[in-house]
């Protein structure tokens, strides 16, 4: 866990004036990351997130205030010792050009005197760990991609097993896909490793998306909100957090209601190859087209078909919901879907049914109102 | 040329003696610049006193330097401690500023992965800094190479042994061949040393030549 604890950090004034009241950059901040889970710092330029995680390991030091991980405080540690068991990772990576890649990975345990061999064996299985192949070990990190380089970063700061990681917007300079990729398999990672994650971004659908809990920076340091991200976007408690989640938070808050058990739709549907004549005979002007495995493929205009389904021929547009995931994905399902009838499939990729949206819309309210009615216990429990 | 391949013996020797009084300036040099361009390097105040005095003494005429060592070293004027003295002053004004640039030149990313890893100042600098302001070095060196090569051979003024011997002493029997045989000599020496140091910068730099694949 790690703590702060009326922590402020003010930056004297560039001038120096005698009064002393410069620029404040964290303002008396008390929080707690816990054990095992990610919590997220998030706001605008000049909130303070990055000062507020470089506290940590002292690369900035607070002007007041104390921040301890697991009840030690951390200015009665020795500097080196503190930043060697917190595993850190920045926006470019910060790779050391002049490494390779294996030898990028061993920089803290062969700082921590483990031998040459030992680190060696384990940097290789944590390279294969993050994702990357083995062959990589021996390149220059000028050889990687900016996705790789990532990759890397995160094997270096996990080398020596830290129990904390700190991490600075270390998905935000790669492309959308790479980040998304990157995303889903830091969460992948960190459920089999559990850490205690401090991350800080500036945007707030990765902040909702990774963290257990979301803290809310306004600019000069202030803590805003500090909640679950579902809460978040339900309850923000003033204008400035409710401008920063965005506009459609309705709709996004809906990924951390899991979908409930519907009654969905058998949708008859053909296979690639399936002739016009079979297409036509369905009767609907969508008819669904599934591979072999009955895993959904696309929606066919039965009156585009020519002479027979080919993939050249199917709408993609549609997105595929899952039975065990969220009211989101559910509605989206529908809501992309040509023929209004959103596909769902089991988890391992099989067409189940459809849903339309407007089966859909009802699951949602009878879930708000079953928020609504425990909502003022959860109020004073939090207070 | 037949004058030059008769006195090969000669050549080769005050050559050789050329070669110490510039090359082992070079190394003294660098080492006393490495600190003196880490500490400009971290601190800016520092910075600008460092650089303008070393700067400063580059332009101290070398003949006035051959001259003026002797009584504050309390060597002999002949006593080739004082050249090499004089040129590691020449090398440190050139090498200060090139090594604070170099090490200033490191990226900034990596120079604070580098700290939150749990780096020491000296660990960071002897395992992430230096290195990677090798290329800079390299290329610095190599003007403080060739400029020592060029200003040794005025203390053939003084008496020292060394290539520049044959400047003054064809000048002196107007017999230029021998002045030619000097220059092209010194010329040839350079190139040497230049070589030496692209070589050494090679091998220490193999990322440098890591192309995306």
């Amino acid at each position: 866990m790690i703590r702060f604890e009326g922590v402020t950090k003010r930056y004297a004034e560039a001038s120096g004036t005698a009064r002393g009241d410069g620029s404040v950059a964290v303002d008396d901040l008390t929080l707690e990351a816990p054990t095992g889970k990610i919590t997220v710092l998030v706001g605008p330029s000049g909130c303070g997130k990055t000062t507020t995680l470089r506290m940590v390991n002292r690369m900035i030091t607070p002007t007041s205030g104390t921040i301890s991980i697991d009840g030690r405080d951390t200015a009665s540690l020795d500097v080196a010792e503190l930043r060697r068991g917190i595993g850190y990772v920045i926006q470019h990576a910060g790779l050391f050009p002049h490494r390779t890649v294996l030898d990028n990975v061993t920089t803290v345990p062969r700082l921590l005197g483990t031998d040459k061999r030992t680190a060696r064996t384990l940097a290789m299985e944590l390279i294969e760990r993050v994702g990357l192949d083995p062959a990589m070990a021996k390149r220059y990190p000028a050889q990687l991609s900016g996705g790789q380089q990532q990759r890397v970063g995160v094997a270096r700061a996990l080398a020596a097993d830290p129990p904390v990681m700190l991490m600075d917007e270390p998905f935000s300079a790669v492309d959308p896909v790479v980040r998304e990729q990157l995303q889903n398999e830091f969460l992948r990672l960190q459920s089999d490793l559990g850490k205690t994650i401090l991350f800080v971004t500036h945007d707030i659908d990765e902040a909702v998306k990774l963290g257990d809990q979301v803290a809310v920076l306004r600019v000069g340091g202030v803590l805003a909100q500090l909640d679950s991200p579902a809460k978040l976007l339900a309850d923000p408690v003033d204008d400035f957090v409710a401008g920063f989640v965005g506009r459609d938070r309705g709709y996004r808050a809906l990924s951390f209601a899991a979908a409930p058990e519907l009654s969905l739709a058998d949708e008859p549907t053909v296979s690639l190859g399936a002739s016009a004549d079979d297409v036509r005979a369905v009767g609907t002007p969508w008819v669904l087209c599934v591979g072999a495995a009955g895993e959904p493929l696309g929606w066919v205009r039965a009156a585009a078909v020519e002479s027979e389904v080919t993939r050249t021929v199917l709408h993609r547009g549609g997105t595929v919901a899952s039975t065990t995931g969220s009211l989101r994905a559910l509605l989206d399902a529908a809501l992309s879907s040509p023929s209004g009838r959103g596909v769902v499939a089991d988890d391992d990729g099989r067409l189940v049914g459809t849903i339309r949206a407007a089966e859909v819309i009802p699951a949602i309210e009878a879930r708000r109102d079953a928020v609504a009615s425990q909502a003022p216990a959860e109020e004073a429990t939090a207070r | 040329m037949t004058w030059a391949l008769d006195h090969i013996g000669d050549i080769m020797s005050r050559a050789g003696q050329h070669a110490w009084l510039a090359g082992l300036p070079l190394v003294l040099g660098l080492v006393i610049a490495l600190p003196l361009g880490w500490l400009a390097a971290r601190r800016p105040r520092l910075r600008a006193v460092l650089l303008t005095t070393t700067g400063l003494l580059y332009t101290i005429p070398s003949l006035a330097l051959f001259i003026l060592l002797p009584p504050l070293l309390g060597t002999k004027i002949l006593d080739p401690v004082n050249v090499i003295v004089a040129m590691t002053v020449y090398t440190v004004a050139l090498l200060t500023r090139t090594v604070a640039d170099g090490l200033s030149s490191v990226d900034g990313s990596t120079q604070q992965a580098a700290i939150a890893m749990g780096y020491g100042s000296f660990a960071r600098f002897r395992a992430v800094d230096l290195p990677l302001a090798v290329p800079v070095i390299a290329a610095g060196l190599r003007v403080a190479a060739v400029s020592n090569v060029s200003i040794v051979s005025v203390a053939s003024l003084i008496g020292i042994s060394q290539l520049g011997y044959f400047l003054t002493d064809g000048y002196a029997r107007s017999f230029p061949t021998e002045v030619w045989v000097g220059i092209v000599a010194c010329l040839l020496l350079a190139l040497v040393f230049d070589l030496v140091i692209q070589v050494v910068s090679r091998v220490l730099t193999p990322w440098t030549r890591a192309v995306a694949a």
